[in-house]
């Protein structure tokens, strides 16, 4: 017998899941809050929650202290950058995986996605003394570098798994046509995956936009992104919570936008081959 | 021209052969169908010759020269795969133009080129739109549309009508065998259906498990069946099949007579006796599934309305003429 979705069960679930969503979104509207708040109301204990005195002055401290927009440029450049040449590698990568898969394919996704499973600490001294001796440390090559390489193998899978939807038979079609291996890549494998690199590349903005463990012990001013900017908040001389706040929200917020347009294609994208 | 020869063409995968060594030769301008039950090899031959796959042993000539170490695309020959595999993205323009676009022909020729193949295929009003906007029908026309424009030595088709239904499925039937007697290019057909190989071939190759059973015209394979399963396989309904004493006694192991070589009697003597176990009239044709006790389940065909009906008594009489022997291993005795 089909349940009844009596009225009473719909009231109480969609007041459940309000209040869960509202949770999960919390501590995003707290520190959206708590930016607008005298450093005196940000940590004041019963804190405030509406009914403070409204400031914009963090953000004008912010940005005065430290140049918001040469950070958010690294952002953009390190993030924007490590996904075009992760993109560039795996494209090729993941073509080849999908349509001409050897015996050995599934042992070196498997490989490549287990370099993710070791924490990133493991190898952070080697790294920091390639990257010295190379000169590459504070730089934006650096971490574009190390950040696309972190990221190529969700990269590589993602794409495999389009990739691997695509009809054999079409790319067959192109090959009779007369089409060689670059030129199918580039007429016919390509266009109909971009719906998945287009998730692919939001996917990897974002991971690449938020990492935090490379960038903050890579880079110290010149080259550092969005992540080092707001860790400059906690300092030794003490807790800023409502500049940090100001600081956390300016460098959430493009990738904030840039998440809420494409949440279809996002969404999309992290379910794609588990449900058809 | 588009002469294609196979000698002792042979395909495994693995340890499983697919293609026991064929042996065929296809005059230009013919109209070949490989015809066999699913899993028989008649796809993955097709796609020998196309060069989609590579072949483990043998020759494939086209033309006199031997392509086995050609690509698919220097092969000149163009298929139309089950699927259809139309390029999504693109309209139906650029789908039809994709392989002269491919061989670098200038904008201009390729544009004269693909709206004479529309024409052809009455696709005109369509150019502009993409697949998805197409009927199944259409889609069809679109994909022949892509094989006929580049002028290919061959058409290699792989079961094309087989995604349509029964009605329009008939009506591109006719239309395929007159376009490619319009264009005289040799053409190369796979399907599982009987009834499109017989009305649709200039010659056929009936394959089982990987190997060329009888290959000739269709009357040649209706009258001449060279075994067992070319004869059981072709003509609908099947042919009747009598082992025992009736069949030693033509010297043979196993006798056939095709459906429509019984003479129904109602109250003769001689003959095969039976009871109808279902009788099915159709108006033109009267079609019998009659017991017949010791000789198993007989089907007898009448052209035209014959009033009998389930229960009734029949004698069934073979023309004597029409009448196939196999021997112990299911070969045809001739004579």
């Amino acid at each position: 017998m089909a349940r009844m979705a009596t009225r009473r069960r719909v009231v109480v679930s969609t007041i459940g899941a309000w209040l869960f969503g509202f949770l999960i979104f919390f501590p995003i509207l707290w520190m959206v809050l708590a930016s607008f708040k005298t450093e005196l109301e940000a940590f004041a204990i019963p804190p405030s929650f509406l009914f403070f005195h409204w400031t914009t002055e963090n953000y004008a401290t912010v940005q005065e202290r430290s140049d918001y927009f040469l950070h958010a440029m690294n952002s953009v450049i390190i993030a924007g950058g490590s996904t075009l040449i992760a993109l560039l590698i795996a494209i090729p990568a993941a073509w080849s995986m999908a349509f001409s898969p050897t015996k050995r394919t599934k042992d070196i996704l498997l490989w490549m996605l287990s370099t993710k499973m070791m924490p990133p600490v493991g190898v952070l001294v080697p790294i920091y003394l390639i990257y010295k001796s190379f000169g590459l440390l504070d730089s934006r090559i650096g971490l574009v570098f190390i950040l696309c390489l972190g990221n190529l193998p969700i990269v590589i899978w993602m794409l495999f798994t389009y990739f691997k939807e695509i009809p054999r038979d079409i790319l067959e079609a192109a090959r009779m046509d007369g089409a060689t291996i670059g030129r199918e890549l580039v007429y016919v494998l390509t266009p109909m995956a971009i719906p998945g690199l287009a998730s692919t590349m939001l996917l990897n903005l974002i991971l690449a936009w938020n990492e935090a463990f490379w960038t903050l012990n890579l880079s110290t001013s010149n080259a550092a992104p969005l992540t080092t900017f707001i860790a400059s908040y906690s300092s030794p001389e003490g807790l800023f919570w409502a500049k940090l706040s100001a600081a956390s929200t300016l460098a959430i917020a493009p990738i904030l936008v840039l998440g809420w347009f494409s949440q279809k294609q996002l969404v999309r994208g992290l379910t794609f081959g588990a449900v058809k | 021209m588009g002469q294609i020869t196979l000698q002792d063409v042979q395909k495994s995968f693995g340890p499983v052969h697919i293609i026991k060594g064929a042996d065929l030769e296809i005059v230009d301008g013919s109209f070949v169908v490989f015809v066999g039950p699913s899993g028989c090899g008649k796809t993955t031959l097709l796609r020998l010759i196309a060069g989609l796959e590579d072949v483990s042993g043998g020759k494939i000539l086209i033309d006199g020269k031997n392509v086995v170490d050609t690509p698919p695309a220097k092969r000149g020959l163009s298929m139309v795969f089950q699927s259809y595999a139309l390029y999504p993205h693109m309209s139906v323009r650029g789908n039809i133009g994709f392989g002269l676009k491919m061989a670098g022909l200038a904008r201009d020729e390729i544009n004269r080129k693909v709206e004479a193949a529309a024409a052809t295929l009455n696709l005109t009003p369509y150019l502009d739109r993409k697949p998805r906007e197409l009927s199944g029908g259409q889609r069809q026309r679109v994909a022949i549309g892509r094989a006929i424009v580049r002028e290919p030595k061959a058409f290699l088709f792989d079961e094309p009508l087989s995604n349509l239904d029964a009605a329009l499925r008939v009506q591109m039937r006719i239309e395929v065998t007159r376009l490619q007697k319009q264009l005289g290019t040799t053409a190369i057909y796979v399907t599982h259906d009987q009834v499109e190989a017989m009305t649709m071939a200039d010659k056929i190759v009936v394959l089982n498990g990987g190997k060329i059973e009888q290959y000739g015209s269709p009357l040649d394979l209706y009258e001449k069946p060279a075994n067992l399963f070319v004869a059981g396989f072709i003509g609908s309904p099947k042919m009747n099949f009598v082992t025992g004493e009736h069949a030693v006694q033509k010297g043979a192991a196993t006798i056939g007579v095709r459906p429509e070589h019984l003479k129904i009697e109602r109250d003769g003597a001689g003959g095969w006796q039976g009871t109808i176990a279902v009788a099915e009239h159709l108006g033109s044709d009267t079609f019998l599934y009659v017991d017949a006790g010791p000789l198993g389940m007989l089907t007898a065909r009448y052209i035209g309305e014959l009033s009998l009906h389930a229960g009734d008594h029949v004698s069934l009489v073979p023309e004597p003429m029409r009448i196939h022997r196999f021997d112990a291993s299911g070969n045809a005795i001739s004579g």
